[in-house]
């Protein structure tokens, strides 16, 4: 593909993440707030100058997560948290939170809050049934008291008028990487999963504003991009949080695309903005509670049914998936609950799944197999067709 | 008859507990034949609430039936490798679930029979696996039965206000609206008292129980009070349960103490658990008498079913029953609410779910008031809600200078407990680290 530049910054930017965030603090003054979850508002962060950085995978084995967390807890959470005992985080970060989320990365954040020396750290009530009529109310109460506590951070009330600030920063943001993935839904899509993919992580990582400069010039080069590469299989990813490059350009290098995923890393995070109201903070709670949902979030109050299934396929046969890959991180119990039943979804809807277990660290060699029989068999199937 | 420190017998009331439970899974299979609903749901639920409906209510929790059958290997394993071969889930996931899962499957109940469908779910959700252990289990019953599950995911217990409080109520609301709807049946609201009074009673006088194993000797064992609190977690509403804790399990437990009567005779060394025991191997917990160890209890142990409340010195203290509250349920409205109130002030066993400072500091105050001398932590593969924060645990019990053990396992799935492994550091812990010596046979 050709270069590009705002693609590269993505990359560097993911790379080095430490040093921006570093880079910002200097460049800005500000606070910088770490996070462990998606269903964090980070609307209100923005709304305080804050600059909330995801914590995410390094992809080294997490050793020194072991004192705190045996081996049953998921690698991602437990990288995430050796990352911080690492002392990576020390020198500049604010704070650090999390929303109520699956129960690993609250057991990260738990040992954290212990051992890790950061100023300030918030645990937000995120409600699990985001589906009960009652929870948005909640949410906007939890929000509240969040609120507050950002403001004794940042030292200064958060105006009504800072909320819209920050409410259109992550909307400007969230359509910004819509109108890039739509050039995914392309025959020859001039953009890889894996390049789109570091496009996100890095809206994880960066200053939105600073991302969206650069997200908007990655939608000037699109249209332009030579494309030289053939797409052949169009694929679909779906799981838990995955960050994992290599991987992604591992299946994009032996004749298959991902052209659309659903990962807290990915489309999932961006999907839903929040639609502005009268009640600031009763609209992002909205937004929260009405956004794709986590599968540990996702079932009921009454009814069997999953809000996620008929998203996800939606996307597969908008984007024009001609296969899934489901994946989860060992140990994600969310995912794990989910993946027989979206697997049986898929494939009463014509669409072959294929399952990899991910860790920190992925066997390539192995799981480069496995894909090319995955695609062969799709190719497969092309010819009888 | 060897002689012992302290005089020791079995609980009186220990028939009464059998038969107990016995009748329950009776009930939950014959109550259609009289005209009975069947429901299934967690262990926290509010069984309250279908309990209140008019007619014959007969609930099937799902913990204890994976307990009951982590406890026989041999069927544990048939049904968890049904669920992992024919649905597919993976091996580790919660090991009461895959065993639920199977059991459905392959249409056996543990107990007998065929497995007995429910006319309605009716969950909880704490714990990431709760609400989608019976989304799931309804999927693989064909998908028909109808499902509600409340979120009692509202925060620590020394945060509970108003606003969390209405959060649950209202969900109570709409659990009401949905058991009405669904199984074209009244709530008596007489009868909504009642079983409200009788949850704070369960869960008030097990906690009562549990507060006299601070004496010195030890009046209960935690091998048995698993097979006690098991009341708390099959139908806390019950009438018979409420009265068990009450007027039975409470007194005898009081004498026992009064009496020093001992639950391990030649008691020398006390110690802590933490998460649910092996099922299937619980002769570890007698192995170590042999010690002169006796378990005392844990944070599991005493409050998967109790309430407890924080004193003015800092201390646990069981929660108060309505009757001590000066407290007569006069409407829905009350009911609800105190039973909201009740089980986010008093359910300490959902404090780990906020982070491990809040387990550290509960179960230190744990290993200080009931006097222990060290503790053996199962670090437990099968539950992550109880395994949380355990290494956290370990630390923070090493730093008071607390002799800890950890050994890792599974509740409910034998392929991953090695038994003789775990003997051999008992022997080693207790001998080595403790100084205790085998006593005689």
């Amino acid at each position: 593909m050709e270069p590009s530049e705002p693609l590269e910054k993505f990359k560097e930017v993911w790379e080095k993440r430490h040093d921006y965030a570093r880079d910002w603090k200097k460049r800005t003054g500000g606070e910088v707030v770490a996070y462990f979850c998606t269903y964090v508002p980070e609307e209100i962060l923005y709304a305080a100058n804050i600059l909330p950085v995801r914590i995410l995978g390094s992809h080294e084995p997490p050793g020194l997560a072991t004192p705190h967390m045996f081996d049953m807890w998921c690698p991602f959470s437990r990288d995430c948290l050796s990352q911080g005992l690492a002392g990576k985080y020390d020198d500049y970060l604010d704070g650090v939170m999390i929303a109520q989320s699956c129960l690993h990365p609250r057991h990260a954040f738990g040992a954290w809050e212990l051992h890790v020396p950061t100023p300030w750290k918030y645990f937000l009530v995120m409600p699990n049934a985001v589906r009960s009529p009652r929870a948005k109310k909640f949410l906007a109460g939890e929000l509240l008291e969040f609120k507050k506590a950002v403001e004794e951070l940042g030292v200064k009330p958060i105006s009504d008028a800072d909320l819209d600030r920050g409410i259109e920063i992550m909307n400007e943001n969230r359509r910004l990487m819509k109108q890039v993935y739509e050039f995914r839904k392309q025959d020859n899509p001039p953009i890889t999963g894996a390049e789109a993919m570091t496009m996100v992580w890095a809206s994880q990582l960066m200053d939105k504003r600073e991302h969206n400069e650069l997200v908007k010039q990655l939608l000037q080069e699109l249209p332009k991009r030579k494309v030289d590469r053939e797409t052949g299989v169009r694929l679909m990813i779906v799981g838990s949080e995955n960050d994992d490059r290599p991987f992604m350009e591992m299946v994009e290098s032996i004749g298959g695309t991902f052209v659309i995923e659903d990962h807290c890393t990915g489309a999932r995070y961006f999907w839903d903005e929040v639609i502005p109201g009268e009640d600031r903070i009763q609209a992002i709670a909205n937004r929260y509670c009405d956004r794709v949902p986590c599968p540990s979030k996702d079932w009921g109050p009454t009814g069997l049914d999953h809000k996620r299934f008929p998203h996800v396929l939606k996307l597969a046969k908008e984007f024009g998936a001609e296969g899934v890959i489901l994946t989860q991180q060992k140990f994600c119990d969310p995912h794990e609950l989910d993946i027989p039943s979206l697997r049986r979804y898929f494939e009463s809807n014509d669409i072959p799944c294929y399952f990899l277990e991910f860790e920190v660290t992925v066997p390539v060699g192995q799981f480069r197999i496995r894909v090319e029989a995955f695609l062969e068999q799709i190719r497969a199937k092309e010819l009888f067709v | 008859m060897t002689e012992t420190k302290y005089e020791t017998k079995r609980l009186d009331c220990w028939g009464k507990a059998k038969e107990l439970r016995t009748k329950y899974y009776k009930d939950y299979v014959e109550c259609r034949e009289r005209g009975g609903l069947r429901w299934e749901g967690g262990a926290w639920s509010f069984d309250a609430l279908p309990e209140a409906l008019e007619g014959e209510i007969r609930p099937l929790t799902e913990e204890p039936y994976g307990a009951t059958c982590g406890a026989v290997p041999a069927i544990q394993r048939k049904y968890q490798e049904a669920a992992e071969g024919k649905w597919g889930c993976a091996k580790d996931l919660c090991a009461y679930m895959r065993s639920y899962w199977g059991s459905i499957i392959l249409d056996e109940f543990a107990f007998g029979g065929k497995w007995p469908e429910s006319d309605f779910i009716f969950q909880n959700h704490i714990c990431c696996s709760h609400a989608k252990w019976l989304q799931v289990a309804g999927e693989i019953e064909g998908g028909n039965i109808p499902y509600f599950c409340f979120d009692v995911g509202a925060g620590p217990f020394y945060k509970i206000g108003e606003r969390q409080i209405d959060y649950v109520t209202e969900q109570l609301y709409d659990g009401i609206e949905f058991l009405e709807k669904t199984t074209g049946r009244k709530i008596d609201d007489e009868k909504l008292a009642r079983k409200v009074e009788n949850t704070y009673r369960s869960a008030c006088y097990w906690s009562k129980a549990c507060e006299l194993n601070q004496a010195i000797p030890a009046p209960l064992d935690e091998k048995s009070m698993y097979s006690l609190y098991v009341f708390g977690v099959l139908e806390k509403s019950n009438d018979d349960y409420a009265d068990f804790y009450e007027k039975e399990l409470y007194p005898e437990v009081k004498d026992r103490v009064a009496n020093k009567i001992a639950a391990v005779g030649d008691e020398t060394c006390r110690i802590l658990g933490d998460s649910q025991p092996p099922w299937g191997f619980l002769r570890v917990l007698r192995y170590m008498e042999k010690y002169g160890v006796v378990s005392i209890g844990s944070l599991y142990t005493f409050s998967l079913v109790g309430w407890w409340r924080i004193d003015e010195e800092g201390n646990l203290k069981p929660y108060k029953t309505l009757e001590e509250q000066g407290i007569t349920i006069k409407n829905r409205e009350q009911a609800l609410r105190l039973l909201s109130e009740g089980e986010l002030k008093g359910k300490l066993m959902w404090a780990p779910f906020y982070g491990a400072r809040i387990k550290n500091d509960l179960v230190k105050k744990i290993a200080k008031q009931w006097k222990c001398d060290a503790a053996m932590v199962h670090l437990n593969r099968g539950c992550e809600g109880t395994a949380q924060h355990q290494m956290e645990l370990k630390l923070a019990l090493g730093n008071m200078g607390f002799p800890v053990m950890t050994y890792e396992g599974n509740m409910a799935d034998d392929r991953e407990f090695d038994e003789a492994r775990t003997m051999r550091l008992i022997d080693l812990f207790v001998t080595e680290t403790m100084g205790l010596k085998r006593l005689k046979e």
